[in-house]
This record gives C-alpha cells, sequence and structure tokens, in this order.
C-alpha cells in the first residue's frame, strides 16, 4: 500500500478549505497496517467539518486501534471541488491517517446520521473504485458495512451496504474484525462465506441474506433466503457505559468544525418517551455513565486538548443523576480558572435548568434554546412532550432577568391530530416569550425554528402518513402571517421539500435504492445542504423507478401492515408502539419510566439489561409528568379551539387538503 | 509583560488558515498553562496578536506572535513548554520579551522575503522573465475586490526579485515584497510574471525605519538550522 500524498497535495491549492484533506488532528494515528491485520476505514458521508466531531466514529476508531489485529483510518465526502479534481486526476477515495486507497481497506464502515446524506454513501464507495451495488462486487473488494442510527430502517441502503450493524458498535466491531480476519485466514476467496458468517454476529443484519417480497405494489415482508439466519435482528446494547470511557483521545482538529469543543457522553437512551423522537426509542434503556468517571474524563479532556469548552452529551443532560456535581466540580476546578463554560445540549424547559445554565455559562452568555416542539398543550399531549405553558414561561423568564438575549425555541409542524389552532399557538407561544423578554431588555430576540415533521421507524408514529409538501407549505404561510409584526419574533422554517425527501429515505423499502441510485447518478450528492438538494432529481428517480410519495410518504399505515423495518428491532415491542400511538391520538401523556413502573416498551426485558440511573428520584423540574403536578396545564394561559379540519386517524384514507 | 515568538508554518499544516493557526495557539498555550492575559467583558479573549497573515498554502520560517501574560515568564520557556504542544510543522525558533513601548507587528513589518518555487521553467527562461520584470514600469494583475475585478499594478512592491538554482530545491523565485498599502502575495506575483506557481515560503518580515532594516526577531543559531533542516 503507497501513500497517495504525492498526488493529493497537488489538487489542494485549487480547492476551497483544503486542510480537510490534510488530517494532523491531536488525537489522530498513525496505524500501522499488517497482513494480519484487519484493515478499516470509518467514513462520515458527509464534510469533514460535520462529519469529524462524530463521537460514535471516533469511540469505534480508538476501539479497533486498540486491538492487535485490526487498525483504523477514517475519510470524510470531499466536497464538490475536491470531488472533481479528484476524478480528473484519478485519484480515488483516501484516508487520512496514511493518504492510503479507500479500496485497500478491507471495511468500508459508514456511519449514517442522516438519511439525506445516503447518495453521498454510494458516492464515496463509488469514489473508492468499489462497484456500489453489493452484487456487484468481489472478494477482493471491501466489506461495505453501515451503523448508526439510520441503520434501524436499513432497506433503502439494503442494495449498496454488505452489512448493517444495529445499536451500540462497541463489541460488535471487535466480533467483526474476527469473522473478516477467520475468512481472510482461510484464503478469503468467496464473499458469500463471508457475508454467511457475518450474520453469525448478533446485531448485524445482510441484507442479501434476506429476500423483499411485495404484493400489488406494497411490501408484503422482508423473510430470510437461509435457513440459518434469524427472522428478526436484534439490536446490541452495551449495558454499562462505565466500562466504555471513549473516547479517551478525541481528535481535536486543526480547523474549525461543528461542535469544535471537548465532548463527554453522560448517558446513552432517553425515557422522556417523546413519540416524534427515533433516538428516544432506538437507543433505550437509559444507561448513565458513573459521575467521578464524567468529572475524571472532563479533566483529562481539557488538559489534553486545550478546549475552553466542554459539552456534556446525551439526550437530555439536565436529566443526569449527577449533573449538579459534574458542573461545579468543573466550573470551580481552580485549573480551569474560570475560562472554561460548560454547555448543555437540548436544554429540558424549566427554570431550573435555566438555573444550572446560568451558573455554568458565566462568560459568553448568548442565546439559549428551548424545544416545546408544540405550539399548544393538547399538542404536546399527543407527541408526550409534557411541558406546561407556565414551566416555558418561568424559563424563558428565568433565561432573560439573568442576563441572555435570546432564546431559540424549536418546534415541529405537521405532527399528529395537529389543528391549525396548534401551529397557530407557535406563534403566540413564541410571541409570549418574546414579550417576557421585553420586560428586562429592549432588544431581545426570539427565533421560533419550526421543521416539518418526518415519522420515523421504530417510533409510535412510524404509522403515521406525513403531511405534504403543499400543507407545509400552507401550515409555514400561517405561521409567517401570523409572526408578522410581532416584535423580536423571529421565524425559520426547514424547507418543506427536503423534508419530503427526508421521509421518502426514513420510511421507505428497498425498493427505494433505484431512487438513490439515480439521484446519485445524476449527481445529486450532498442533499442535506440547501445548495444542493434538488427535489426534482428525486421525483424523477420515484418515477422511473414506478414509486411515488403518497404511497411512501403521505399514506397512514394500518396496524397490521409490514413495515420496512419489521424485521429489524430496536428492542420495542411492535404493540406498545402501536398502543402508544392510541394514547397519543387520545391526546394522553405517558410519564418517565425511568421513575415510574415500567411500560413494557420491550428495550430492557428484551435485551436482558437495566436502565442504569444513579439517582431513584427525579431531577428537580421533573420529567414527563414524573415529580410534577401537570393539573389544570392545558387552562393557562393559551386558549385552544375545537379539533377542526383534517382527521387523521389511522388507517382512513386522509385527504390533506391544500 | 509581552513576549515575541517567531515560529514556523511547514508541511501539510500549510494548507491551514491564518484563523486556525491562531487557534492552535490558544489550545497549545492553555494546555501549557501559559499565563495569557484575556481581554475583560461578556466574551473574554486570550491577547495574542499575530503579524502579516499568511496565505493559505504557503510556508514560512518566519511568522510572529506576540502574547500579553498575566505574570512574568521567562522566553525560553514558553519555547521549552510549548513547542512541543503544537501541530507538525508549527516549531517555536526564537522567543523575546517585547519593550512595552514596542509597536505592533502589523504596524512595524513593511516588507517580507519569499522564496517560491516554480514548477516546470527552464532556468534561463525564469532569469529572463526577471529581467523582464524588473525592467517594466508596471506589473499589472487582475484580482477580484469586493465582487469586483480590478487591476493593481505590483511593480512598486516588487523590491527585489532574483533567481536562485536549479539545486535540490528545485527552481525558485527569492522575492522581497511590500506590505503597504498591502501585502502581496507570492500567487500574484506568479500571475505578474505569467510563470506557475509552486510552494511558496515566507523565510523573512522585515521592519525598516530611518534606512536600516532588522527581522522582529533574529533567529538563534542553535535552533534553526534543525528547523531548516526538517522544513526542506
Amino acid at each position: 500500500m503507497t501513500s497517495l500524498w504525492p498526488q493529493i497535495e497537488p489538487l489542494l491549492a485549487q480547492v476551497t478549505k483544503p486542510a480537510r484533506y490534510i488530517g494532523g488532528e491531536l488525537g489522530a494515528r498513525r496505524p500501522v497496517h499488517a497482513p494480519e491485520r484487519v484493515a478499516w476505514l470509518l467514513l462520515y458521508p458527509d464534510t469533514y467539518e460535520i462529519g469529524l466531531p462524530n463521537q460514535g466514529l471516533q469511540i469505534l476508531y480508538e476501539i479497533l486501534n486498540e486491538r492487535g489485529d485490526a487498525v483504523a483510518e477514517r475519510a470524510y465526502a470531499p466536497w464538490t471541488d475536491m470531488e472533481a479534481a479528484m476524478r480528473d486526476a484519478s485519484v480515488p477515495l483516501f484516508s487520512l491517517e496514511n493518504s492510503l486507497p479507500a479500496r485497500d481497506f478491507a471495511v468500508l464502515a459508514f456511519n449514517l446520521s442522516a438519511e439525506l446524506t445516503y447518495t453521498n454513501v454510494l458516492n464515496m464507495i463509488d469514489l473508492a473504485g468499489v462497484p456500489v451495488r453489493g452484487v456487484d462486487r468481489h472478494a477482493s473488494d471491501p466489506l461495505v458495512v453501515a451503523g448508526g442510527h439510520c441503520a434501524f430502517n436499513p432497506e433503502p441502503l439494503a442494495d449498496f451496504v454488505d452489512a448493517f450493524v444495529l445499536g451500540d458498535g462497541e463489541e460488535v466491531v471487535g466480533e467483526l474484525t474476527e469473522v473478516i480476519g477467520s475468512w481472510r485466514a482461510a484464503g478469503g476467496e468467496r464473499r458469500d462465506d463471508l457475508l454467511a458468517s457475518l450474520t453469525t454476529v448478533a446485531g448485524v443484519y445482510v441484507p442479501s441474506c434476506y429476500e423483499a417480497r411485495y404484493e400489488s405494489g406494497r411490501l408484503t415482508g422482508v423473510t430470510p433466503r437461509r435457513a440459518d439466519v434469524p427472522e428478526r435482528v436484534e439490536k446490541r446494547t452495551i449495558a454499562d457505559l462505565g466500562e466504555w470511557p471513549y473516547p479517551k483521545q478525541q481528535l481535536v482538529p486543526l480547523i474549525e468544525v461543528v461542535h469544535d469543543r471537548l465532548n463527554v457522553e453522560v448517558f446513552r437512551g432517553c425515557t422522556r418517551g417523546c413519540r416524534f423522537c427515533q433516538a428516544g426509542m432506538i437507543t433505550r434503556p437509559v444507561r448513565e455513565r458513573p459521575g467521578a468517571q464524567v468529572e475524571e474524563m472532563v479533566r483529562a479532556g481539557l488538559d489534553r486538548t486545550g478546549y475552553d469548552e466542554v459539552t456534556l452529551t446525551s439526550l437530555s443532560s439536565a436529566d443526569f443523576s449527577g449533573i449538579g456535581e459534574v458542573v461545579s466540580s468543573v466550573i470551580n476546578d481552580p485549573e480551569c480558572s474560570g475560562q472554561v463554560s460548560v454547555s448543555l445540549p437540548s436544554l429540558r424547559v424549566d427554570a431550573f435548568t435555566v438555573g444550572l445554565a446560568a451558573e455554568i455559562q458565566k462568560v459568553r452568555r448568548t442565546g439559549l434554546t428551548f424545544a416545546p416542539e408544540g405550539g399548544t398543550w393538547r399538542m404536546r399531549q399527543v407527541i408526550n412532550k409534557l411541558i406546561r405553558e407556565e414551566d416555558l414561561y418561568a424559563a424563558v423568564d428565568a433565561a432573560f432577568s439573568q442576563g441572555w438575549r435570546r432564546v431559540k425555541l424549536y418546534f415541529l409542524i405537521g405532527l399528529p391530530t395537529e389543528t391549525d389552532d396548534d401551529v397557530l399557538g407557535i406563534a403566540r407561544l413564541a410571541g409570549s416569550c418574546a414579550e417576557i423578554g421585553r420586560r428586562y431588555h429592549h432588544n431581545v430576540t426570539v427565533t421560533a425554528s419550526v421543521g416539518g415533521f418526518v415519522p420515523k421507524a421504530h417510533t409510535p408514529f412510524q404509522w403515521f402518513g406525513q403531511n405534504t409538501m403543499e400543507e407545509l407549505r400552507r401550515k409555514v404561510g400561517l405561521l409567517r402571517d401570523a409572526a408578522r409584526g410581532t416584535r423580536g419574533l423571529t421565524l425559520r422554517w426547514h424547507d418543506p421539500e427536503a423534508t419530503a425527501v427526508e421521509g421518502l429515505v426514513s420510511r421507505g423499502d428497498r425498493r427505494m435504492g433505484a431512487v438513490v441510485e439515480h439521484v446519485w447518478r445524476h449527481g445529486g450528492t450532498f442533499q442535506e445542504w440547501s445548495e444542493h438538494f434538488d427535489l426534482g432529481l428525486w421525483t424523477t428517480g420515484l418515477e422511473a423507478a414506478g414509486l411515488g410519495l403518497d404511497e411512501i410518504v403521505y399514506r397512514h399505515r394500518d396496524e397490521h401492515e409490514v413495515l420496512a423495518w419489521d424485521h429489524v428491532s430496536a428492542g420495542l415491542h411492535r404493540d406498545f408502539l402501536w398502543q402508544d400511538f392510541q394514547e397519543a391520538l387520545a391526546e394522553h401523556g405517558l410519564e418517565d419510566c425511568r421513575w415510574t413502573p415500567c411500560y413494557d416498551c420491550g428495550a430492557c426485558t428484551g435485551l436482558g439489561v437495566e436502565h442504569m440511573v444513579a439517582s431513584a428520584v427525579p431531577p428537580a423540574g421533573g420529567s414527563q409528568g414524573t415529580g410534577q403536578d401537570l393539573d389544570g396545564a392545558a387552562t393557562i394561559p393559551v386558549r385552544f379551539l375545537e379539533t377542526a379540519g383534517v382527521s387523521q386517524s389511522p388507517g382512513s384514507a386522509v385527504e390533506h387538503a391544500s | 509583560m509581552r513576549i515575541r515568538a517567531r515560529f514556523t508554518k511547514v508541511g501539510r499544516v500549510r494548507w491551514t488558515s491564518h484563523r486556525d493557526v491562531a487557534r492552535m495557539w490558544e489550545r497549545a498555550l492553555r494546555r501549557g498553562r501559559v499565563p495569557v492575559a484575556y481581554t475583560a467583558g461578556f466574551t473574554p479573549r486570550p491577547q495574542l496578536s499575530f503579524g502579516l497573515a499568511l496565505p493559505t498554502g504557503c510556508e514560512s520560517v518566519a511568522e510572529y506572535l506576540d502574547i500579553a501574560l498575566d505574570s512574568p515568564l521567562d522566553p525560553s520557556e514558553l519555547a521549552r513548554g510549548v513547542g512541543p504542544l503544537l501541530p507538525e510543522g508549527v516549531d517555536i525558533v526564537a522567543a523575546d520579551v517585547v519593550d512595552p513601548g514596542e509597536n505592533s507587528l502589523q504596524e512595524d513589518v513593511s516588507s517580507c522575503t519569499w522564496e517560491i518555487h516554480v514548477p516546470g521553467i527552464a532556468p534561463d527562461d525564469l532569469t529572463e522573465t526577471v529581467g523582464r520584470a524588473l525592467d517594466a514600469e508596471l506589473l499589472p494583475i487582475q484580482r477580484e475586490r469586493k465582487g469586483r475585478v480590478v487591476i493593481d499594478d505590483l511593480r512598486p512592491s516588487v523590491l527585489a526579485l532574483s533567481c536562485a538554482g536549479p539545486d535540490a530545491g528545485g527552481t525558485r523565485l527569492l522575492a522581497e515584497l511590500g506590505t503597504r498599502p498591502r501585502g502581496v502575495r507570492p500567487s500574484e506575483l506568479a500571475q505578474a510574471l505569467g510563470v506557475e506557481l509552486g510552494i511558496a515560503r515566507r523565510t523573512c518580515q522585515w521592519i525598516e525605519r530611518d534606512g536600516s532594516r532588522w527581522e522582529p526577531l533574529t533567529v538563534d543559531l542553535s535552533g534553526p538550522a534543525a528547523v531548516w533542516e526538517r522544513a526542506s
């Protein structure tokens, strides 16, 4: 294997941000390859700046490089100018560490964090000089694997990815290394043998061992082609996060990237049970990292990296049992001398959390973000985001009174049972927040950021028909009209066209592969970048494949319909999800099960693991009704109208008026 | 107290930007627990001032940085403690205390010496090109400024120009380019001369006053020899 650097370097003068392609991060390894070591290339199908901070990729990078039988290097999607320069000069996709051609690696392992990156996956396989379709690959080609949240509906990529890993990857990468190593040691002649042996690893789904069947244009099942593979592949879960204190050597890039700070994962999983949230459903149960280990990882991490900011990551970090202690230990550490700031992503909506934020953000107090998600209490009961308006107002009041001038609020539109009044509730709620702000400051900004809801696999809303582009556009229009003239309120919204395509890839079945390939072959890379997103490519791709948005995206599914991802499992019982969907439609909330009796969603019992939570009581501020009194939430202070307009009961053919 | 450091930027790291270099230094100084002074206010920033920006892609063995400190520090400590914490290719080659009355680097430096590789040219052709450029009254280039194409004359900023090589380092231009009213980039010189641009390396920055000139910090000869070897 020879370094491609002499061919790469002349290209760098022609491209934007050339340092994307030079590696050299603090923490980067220079692995030494050897025939007996399985070489992994870990790929992130987006730009360096987006991909580098990905913690999942960094964790696996370290675990693999610590093994005697593996090496791991990294690659990110070259931006369009670099791709053109590479193709022009016949330079293939290369690794950052040793500048090696991607196709010299035994495994190309993709992180799948967003559906709109799928065309980049194909592009990177192609840039590597590897056939994009699995059936066209030979024994000498690398094995293409993929993991990450999107792997929970693997079907749209089933034609291109040889094996998917479901759930936590910490243990699986080692097991895969051993299987691949033995196959190679035995001669490595038949690719089919390798694929078959991969199915013996728990949590690994090999799509070519399964057949998708259809009847009258609709999927009727994805079933094993061989007797020795499981009908349903269960995800992997590490029981104790404390045994995996990774990354130990977080990569510190030479150039600025997103989340450019120390990141320490404080827990994995979430049981707040927000019904729209795929991450909260597929990562259960909750597994907290021991507080002392968090403190040590923060201390050692700051010391090693020179960062002056640390983020305690998880799906809801203020819920971490030891949050108060950890925060005060960091900010009171004399070594940090008041110059280190701590940030918590996804702040909980309550005054306690703001108090915590005030304590830790003594410096750089710029903006705070809350995610009420729904504009009315009724809507928030449907989605199980049990935040009362008075909680939001108290949180916002606390934020403005303690010096913040900008508050950002996240909302979803296109949720099940949503009425126009629920949509308009967003403008009312955000407008009231701006009003609260003006009691404290002359100039405040409240930004309401509105995204179109995309139902995801393995959530209670997986059966729900997504709002059409036109309907979302109409709702955005309602909000724009309502927000116009409200002082201090800024409205931002996500492109409804991109939302439709995200829906397409999120819940599509294996036939979607042809569409993804069509878009890629017509130059549709970087589809999550608005300047490159091209709806036309997707619609022509759908037409060519004889598919449509109505069938895949906008249609409500019924209870017994086969879903494209039924043969992979996140541990959740399908009947739990359906029941929770029915509760949603009945506007019933569900408490957080960390501190209340089990609902038997299936995650703990099926996987033989348990919630690992240090605190026996819910956090101050409560969680989804646990430790809270939610009575009267509906009466304060926004009045809501009777449900009007569209009926959204599943199974009925609903016309979405535009 | 203010310490001035002279450092290199050679090898792969040349593809990072001026801003990236600033951030590398901030992290390295924090890791080295250097008592850097911070600005007061809502968003405290370390008080570091870098000299003239080096264009992305260029190398240098003459970059400078002034560091304001809260408490005194032996300049050699800085080089010893922080040097190893900087990325490969960034090496501290000199450090000294700066007088409180001293001007900032931005104000003081009036020209830079560059060594510019010119690939794919016969040495004689380069000599001829250089001769013609020195004889010319105008050296016009096109450049984009605020979205509009403007014509600039480089001739007044070309203070010296000659050829070097061919030798182990290839065929090169040696140029002293003015920094006022704006710094001329090696790529602009290459454009004006109509030659291809290879790796360009800044070798000196000059302060000129009252007819004499000097470098903001001269390199202590015990250290830099090694750096030069590694860099070339």
